[in-house]
C-alpha cells in the first residue's frame, strides 16, 4: 500500500504512522462543548465498509500530518491532502 | 556410481559435455549442469522419492514444476537444512546433498507405512472425532502417534548460517512468467518507452516452451525465448529477474518476491542465499501460464504415475526419458503431444481417452505405432513401489507398463489475480476458472487466461503488453511483428473429476496427494454436511499443504460438485492468499537478524560506560549503562554504592536518551500552555519548570521539564520511551488544532549529549569545571537555566533534581559529550565521583517519590499522582476536559502511595496485590498494586510506589501484599510517597 503525500508523492505505507478517524473534530470552543461533545469526540468512532477519512503522519517523510480517505474494503486511497489548512484556503 | 540409464542419446538444454555428482540419500549419482534433482534422479531411474505426509505411501516424481506435491527432499545439513524443497526446483550442482522425507528407518523400508493398512481408520475429520474417547488416550497415546506418523520433512533447531537480502524496486509493468506470452507482452510494454519487471521462477527463458519440442518461428521454443530474452537485456527499460517468484499481490499493486541467488551454486558461494523483493507496480501482467491437474482413479499416487505435461519436459528439455512403455490417459487433446514426443524419444506409448473418438482432434499428431483406447479409464493400478501394469475399463484391458503420464486438463494460474479479492468464475469451455475481471491495473495472457493456442497466447501476450502501457499512457509506434507458431489441433477438453470406479470405496484415489486426501474423504465431507468448498478444505485439509492445492482444488470442486448434484459454479471456490508458494522467513528478514534486527542507539559517552566496566540495559532502541560494578561486586551491591556516593557526595549519569525539543516562535509559550497542564507562557527567561501533559481523553501521556531559554526560545525533555510519540503528538496538535499559532519545533535528541551531577559537592564540582557561569545559590538557585562553557566547550545548564539531591543538568552539543563528561569526571575525582547507571537512578526517584513509566501507565490521572494541584484552571489544555469528568474523582481511584515492609528485612516485587486479608484472594477484593519497588540503601529497607484505592487518606494502614504465583505475602504499612528530604531542602540548598 503506498500513500501519495502532498509533499513527497507516493511513499510506501512503512513511512507512515496511522492517527485514527478524521471525521471527528475536536471542539471548537472546549470551555463551552457539553460532556456528550467531548465523549463523541475521544471515544465514538463509525466503522464503515467504504470510504473512511483518517490522518496519518508522514513520520518517516516530511512530519506532515495528512487527511487520507481510504475504502476500507479495498485499501484504495481517493484523496490525500495535507491535513493543516494552507493559505488561501488550498489544503494540498 | 551408477550409469543414467533414462538419459536419451541426444536431446534437451542440459549441458552433457560436463558431467557433475551429487547424493541421493546418500548414494551417489551422475547428472549434467541444466538438470533439476527430479531429472537427474529419472536419468538414474529413481522414480521413488518419499513417502506420503498421512499414510507414508510410496511417492515418486510427479510433477516437472513448483506445484510439486510427492518429491519434498531435504537439502543441507544442521543450520542449512532445507525441508520440503520441491526436487523439481532444485538446480543439482557439484556436491549437491539431498535426503527423502517422512520414512522410517529407510524409504524403501518404511515401517510407518502401516498407517497405509489403517487407512480405513484414519478418515476426514479424524482429529475432530476419531480420537476424542477416551479423552485420556488423547494427550497420551493418539497425539503423539500422529505427530511422528503424520507430516512432512523436520526443522533444523540451529539457526541459518546463510545469507539472505532484501530489496526494493519499482516498475510502471510487472511481468510475471516468461514464457511466450510474458516474452511478448514484455517486448510490447517496453517499445512502449515504459518500465518493464518480468519475474520468472526458472533458470531458463521459455517457460513450458523449453519443455516443448513445437516450433516457434522456425527455432526450437527454447531458442526462439533465449533470442528474445537477449533482445529484451539490451533494452534499457527492461529488467529480468530469473530464479524468482513472485509469491503474492499486496494493497496498491505491491508483490513480494523471492529470488534465488545462490541456491543453484555450491553454499561456499560468496552470494547471498536469496534475495527478498518489494515491487512496486502500476500495471501487472499475469503471464504465469497454467499447471496441470491429475486424474483421480485408484492408485493414482503410485512412483511412476506422472503428469503428461512433465513426462514432455523431462524428454525435451532434460534429454530423459521417465520410462519405456508408457500409458498416457488424458481426457483432453494436450496430452497427445506427450503421446507424440515419448513415442519419438524411442518409448511404447499406448494412449487412453475418457473421451469419444469423434471429440478428439489431436489424432493426426500421433505417429502410427501409438494404440489407442477411447472412452476408456483407468480403473486399477498394479505394482507397489511402482506401477507395473494397469486395468482399462469398461474394457477389462491390461497393459504393462512403468510409465503412467495423466492428463486432467489444465489450470490457469489465478493466484496473484485474486490476492487482492477478485474473484474467479467458473468456465465451462476451457473448463477452468478464469478471472473475467481483474480490475484496471491487472490482466492475464496465454495459459493464465486459459488460452492454449501458442500462437492465440503470442497474440494475447503482445495485446496484453500493449494494454498495459497504454494504461501507464503510453502508447506503442509502428506495427507488432508476431512470431509463427506450429499449427497443432485445437484444444478439447471433456470434464473427467474421477473415474467412475472411483466411487464409494476407499480404494486410494488421491485427490490432493501432498495431504493424502481421496475421494472418500469427500465423500464423507459430503455426508456430514461439509460439502461447501470452504466448509470441505477445512474438513479434509485438502488445499492446505505446501502446494496450497495447486494441483487438487479443480477436481476437488469438481467432484464435490457431483456428490452435491449442482454445478461447479454453486459449489463456490476457496479463497487465494499469498504465499503461492513457500518462502523462507530469512529472505523476507533480509538482514534484520540477530544484532541487526533493530538499530542500536549509543550516547555519545558510550565508550567511556564501556571501558569503566558498564552492564548495559536496553531502553527502547538505546542501550544505557545499568551498573557499573567493581571487582567483586554484584548487582545489589554496585547499585547500592553508587546511591550512597550521590547522597553522601557526588554522582553523574549519562541522561542523553532524554526526548529534547526545541521550541521557537512568538506563540511558543502559548502553545505550550496548551499541551501541558500546567502553564509556562508567563515563567521567566532562564528558568525550568517540571510539567505533565494529558492525552485528550484525560489519562498522563508524559512527563518532562520545559525551559525557557529566551522571550520566544523554549526547550522540553520527554521521557526516553515517549519521545518519538510526543513529537508526532505536537505535530499533530500544530497541523491539526492548532495551525494558527506561530510556533516552530525540531526534535534535538541526538543534538545534545546530557549527564546529570547530583550530590551534595554537585556545585562545588561543577564550579570547578565549568566557565562563564556562577552557580552560587541566590546567582543560580532550584529551576535556573544558564549556559557557560566546560573545557571550551559550549554547555547549558538547567538546576534540575530527579535524585532529589543538589544536582545540574548538564547539557552539550553531541560532539562534546565525551570531552564534557571526562572534565566533570576530573573536576570530582577529588571527592569521589561516581559514574551511577538507570538503576541507581531509579532507586534514588523511588526514594524521592517521583513516577515514571510504571506509574505513567495510560490508566492513571494527574489528581491520581499526587499532581493535580498543578492544572491550571484558566487555560485550555489538551485533557482538560475529559480529566474533569466525575468518574475520574473521588474516592474509588486507585491514587500513588508509598509502602514499606512491617518488618524491615521482607520485601515485596512490582506488579503484586494490596488486600486487606489474605484469605481472601482475587481481582474483585485487591486495593491496588505495586508499581515499583526497590531496595532503598537511604532507608535500608524496601521501599514502594503503590496505586491504592483512595490512597492518600490511607497513610498509617497495614496491608498485605500478596504475589499468589510465587506464593508469597508480606505486611506493609501505607506512607506518603516521598522518603528521602520530603522537604526538598537537599535540591534547594
Ligand atoms: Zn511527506
Amino acid at each position: 500500500m503506498r500513500i501519495p503525500c502532498p509533499w513527497c508523492g507516493d511513499r510506501p505505507l512503512s513511512e507512515f504512522t496511522y492517527g485514527g478517524d478524521a471525521s471527528k473534530a475536536r471542539p471548537k470552543n472546549p470551555e463551552k462543548a457539553s460532556p456528550e461533545e467531548w465523549v463523541d469526540y475521544v471515544y465514538l468512532r463509525d466503522n464503515p465498509a467504504g470510504k473512511h477519512t483518517e490522518y496519518w503522519h508522514h513520520s518517516g517523510g516530511c512530519r506532515s500530518w495528512l487527511m487520507v480517505t481510504r475504502d476500507t474494503r479495498s485499501h484504495e486511497i481517493s484523496r490525500a491532502v495535507l491535513a493543516k489548512p494552507q493559505p488561501g484556503g488550498a489544503t494540498s | 556410481m551408477s550409469r543414467q540409464t533414462n538419459r536419451l542419446p541426444e536431446g534437451g538444454l542440459v549441458d552433457r559435455t560436463q558431467v557433475i555428482s551429487f547424493t541421493f540419500d546418500g548414494r551417489k549419482f551422475k547428472a549434467h549442469p541444466g538438470d533439476t534433482l527430479a531429472s537427474a534422479l529419472l536419468a538414474n531411474g529413481i522414480h521413488l522419492t518419499g513417502r506420503s505426509f498421512k499414510y507414508h505411501r510410496p511417492r515418486g516424481i510427479y510433477t516437472a514444476g513448483a506445484e510439486e506435491p510427492n518429491a519434498l527432499v531435504t537439502l543441507g545439513n544442521g543450520g542449512r537444512t532445507e525441508p520440503n524443497t520441491p526436487a523439481t526446483m532444485v538446480e543439482v550442482y557439484d556436491g549437491l546433498k539431498a535426503r527423502s522425507q517422512n520414512r522410517w528407518p529407510s524409504l524403501k523400508f518404511d515401517l510407518l507405512s502401516v498407517n497405509s493398512l489403517l487407512k480405513p481408520f484414519f478418515p476426514a475429520g479424524f482429529y475432530y472425532k476419531t480420537f476424542m474417547w477416551p479423552r485420556s488416550f488423547w494427550y497420551r497415546l493418539y497425539e503423539p502417534m500422529i505427530r511422528r506418523a503424520a507430516g512432512l520433512g523436520t526443522l533444523a533447531n540451529e539457526s541459518d548460517p546463510d545469507r539472505y537480502e532484501t530489496a526494493h524496486t519499482q516498475c510502471d509493468v510487472l511481468v510475471v512468467g516468461a514464457g511466450p506470452a510474458g516474452l511478448m507482452a514484455t517486448r510490447e510494454a517496453a517499445r512502449a518507452g515504459v518500465n518493464v519487471l518480468l519475474v520468472d521462477e526458472q533458470p531458463l527463458p521459455g517457460g513450458h516452451l523449453t519443455g516443448e519440442a513445437d516450433k516457434v518461428d522456425g527455432k526450437s521454443g527454447a531458442a526462439w525465448a533465449a533470442g528474445m530474452a537477449d533482445e529484451l537485456r539490451a533494452m534499457e527499460n527492461v529488467c529480468i529477474l530469473s530464479r524468482t517468484t513472485v509469491y503474492g499481490r499486496y494493497d496498491g499493486m505491491t508483490f513480494g518476491a523471492v529470488e534465488r541467488v545462490g541456491d543453484h551454486l555450491s553454499p561456499d558461494s560468496a552470494l547471498p542465499r536469496q534475495r527478498g523483493w518489494t515491487i512496486q507496480t502500476r500495471q501487472l501482467i499475469n503471464a504465469a501460464g497454467a499447471i496441470e491437474r491429475p486424474l483421480v482413479f485408484a492408485g493414482n499416487d503410485r512412483p511412476g504415475v506422472m503428469l503428461a505435461g512433465a513426462a514432455r519436459v523431462y524428454v525435451n528439455r532434460y534429454g530423459v526419458l521417465p520410462g519405456r512403455n508408457v500409458v498416457v490417459f488424458t481426457n483432453n487433446d494436450d496430452a497427445y503431444r506427450t503421446a507424440r514426443d515419448l513415442s519419438q524419444a524411442g518409448a511404447n506409448v499406448t494412449l487412453v481417452d475418457s473421451r469419444a473418438k469423434e471429440k478428439v482432434h489431436s489424432r493426426g499428431v500421433l505417429p502410427a505405432s501409438v494404440e489407442m483406447h477411447f472412452e476408456q479409464y483407468i480403473s486399477k493400478v498394479k505394482g507397489r513401489s511402482h506401477v507395473g501394469r494397469v486395468t482399462l475399463a469398461p474394457s477389462g484391458t491390461e497393459i504393462a507398463c512403468d510409465l503412467v503420464c495423466v492428463s486432467g486438463g489444465w489450470t490457469p494460474s489465478l493466484h496473484l489475480l485474486s490476492h487482492v479479492g477478485h474473484r474467479p468464475e467458473w468456465d465451462e469451455a476451457s473448463t477452468s476458472f478464469v478471472m473475467k475481471e481483474p480490475g484496471d491495473e491487472a490482466r492475464a495472457a496465454g495459459g493464465a487466461a486459459a488460452t492454449f493456442d501458442l500462437n492465440e497466447t503470442l497474440r494475447e501476450g503482445s495485446k496484453a503488453g500493449k494494454a498495459a502501457a497504454e494504461a501507464c499512457g503510453h502508447g506503442i509506434p509502428g506495427k507488432t511483428n508476431l512470431p509463427k507458431a506450429d499449427d497443432l489441433p485445437a484444444y478439447h477438453i471433456e470434464p473427467l473429476w474421477r473415474v467412475p470406479s472411483a466411487m464409494s470405496r476407499a480404494d486410494g484415489s488421491f485427490v490432493d496427494l501432498q495431504n493424502d486426501v481421496t475421494v472418500a474423504d469427500l465423500e464423507l465431507a459430503t455426508r456430514e454436511g461439509f460439502g461447501h468448498a470452504e466448509h470441505a478444505k477445512r474438513y479434509t485439509t485438502l488445499g492446505m499443504a505446501t502446494d496450497q492445492g495447486k494441483l487438487a482444488n479443480v477436481n476437488a470442486l469438481g467432484i464435490l460438485s457431483q456428490l452435491q448434484g449442482r454445478p461447479i459454479s454453486e459449489t463456490g471456490t476457496t479463497t487465494f492468499r499469498p504465499l503461492t508458494a513457500p518462502a523462507a522467513f530469512g529472505a523476507i528478514a533480509g538482514q534484520a537478524r540477530g544484532s541487526a534486527f533493530r538499530p542500536i542507539r549509543r550516547s555519545a559517552m558510550h565508550l567511556w560506560h564501556e571501558n569503566h566496566g558498564a552492564v548495559f540495559t536496553q531502553a527502547g532502541l538505546w542501550l544505557r549503562p545499568y551498573f557499573y560494578p567493581r571487582e567483586d561486586e554484584d548487582f545489589a551491591a554496585a547499585v547500592k554504592r553508587e546511591v550512597l556516593a550521590v547522597r553522601s557526595s557526588i554522582g553523574m549519569v549519562d541522561v542523553s536518551t532524554l526526548g529534547k525539543i526545541e521550541l521557537k516562535g512568538p506563540d511558543a509559550g502559548n502553545f505550550l500552555d496548551r499541551l501541558y497542564i500546567n502553564a509556562f507562557s508567563k515563567m521567566k527567561v532562564h528558568r525550568a519548570r517540571y510539567g505533565v501533559m494529558l492525552r485528550e481523553d484525560g489519562m498522563v501521556f508524559d512527563d518532562g521539564t520545559v525551559s525557557r531559554l529566551g522571550e520566544s526560545h523554549y526547550f522540553i525533555t520527554v521521557t526516553t520511551a515517549n519521545a518519538s510519540a510526543v513529537m508526532q503528538h505536537m505535530e499533530f496538535c500544530h497541523q491539526v488544532h492548532w495551525p494558527h499559532l506561530d510556533v516552530q519545533f525540531c526534535t534535538v535528541s541526538e543534538t545534545w549529549a546530557a549527564m546529570a551531577v547530583a550530590g551534595p559537592k554537585a556545585r562545588d564540582v561543577l564550579a570547578r569545571a565549568v566557565n562563564g557561569l556562577h552557580l552560587e545559590n541566590h546567582a543560580f538557585p532550584f529551576m535556573a537555566v544558564g549556559e557557560g562553557t566546560i573545557g571550551g566547550a559550549p554547555v547549558r545548564v538547567f538546576r534540575i533534581s530527579f535524585s532529589g539531591e543538589l544536582a545540574y543538568e548538564v547539557y552539550t552539543p553531541a560532539g562534546y559529550g565525551a570531552d564534557v563528561w571526562e572534565a566533570i569526571m576530573a573536576a570530582g575525582e577529588s571527592d569521589g565521583i561516581t559514574a551511577y547507571g538507570t538503576e541507581a537512578m531509579t532507586v534514588m526517584r523511588t526514594e524521592k517519590g517521583h513516577v515514571a513509566g510504571p506509574e505513567l501507565d495510560g490508566r492513571t490521572t494527574a489528581a491520581d499522582l499526587g499532581l493535580g494541584g498543578m492544572m491550571s484552571v484558566r487555560k485550555n489544555f489538551i485533557g482538560r476536559w475529559m480529566a474533569s469528568r466525575s468518574g475520574l474523582e473521588g474516592q474509588d481511584r486507585l491514587q500513588l502511595v508509598g509502602l514499606k515492609p512491617v518488618r524491615s528485612d521482607e520485601t515485596f516485587r512490582m506488579g503484586a496485590h494490596l488486600v486487606k486479608d489474605i484469605g481472601v484472594t482475587g481481582v474483585d477484593v485487591s486495593h491496588g498494586h505495586i508499581s515499583t519497588s526497590v531496595y532503598s540503601p537511604t532507608c535500608d529497607h524496601f521501599i514502594g510506589l503503590a496505586m491504592l484505592r483512595n490512597g492518600r487518606e490511607r497513610h498509617g494502614e497495614t496491608l498485605q501484599v500478596v504475589s499468589p504465583l510465587h506464593d508469597e505475602s508480606v505486611s506493609v504499612e501505607v506512607v506518603g510517597p516521598v522518603f528521602s528530604d520530603p522537604d526538598g531542602e537537599k535540591m534547594r540548598g
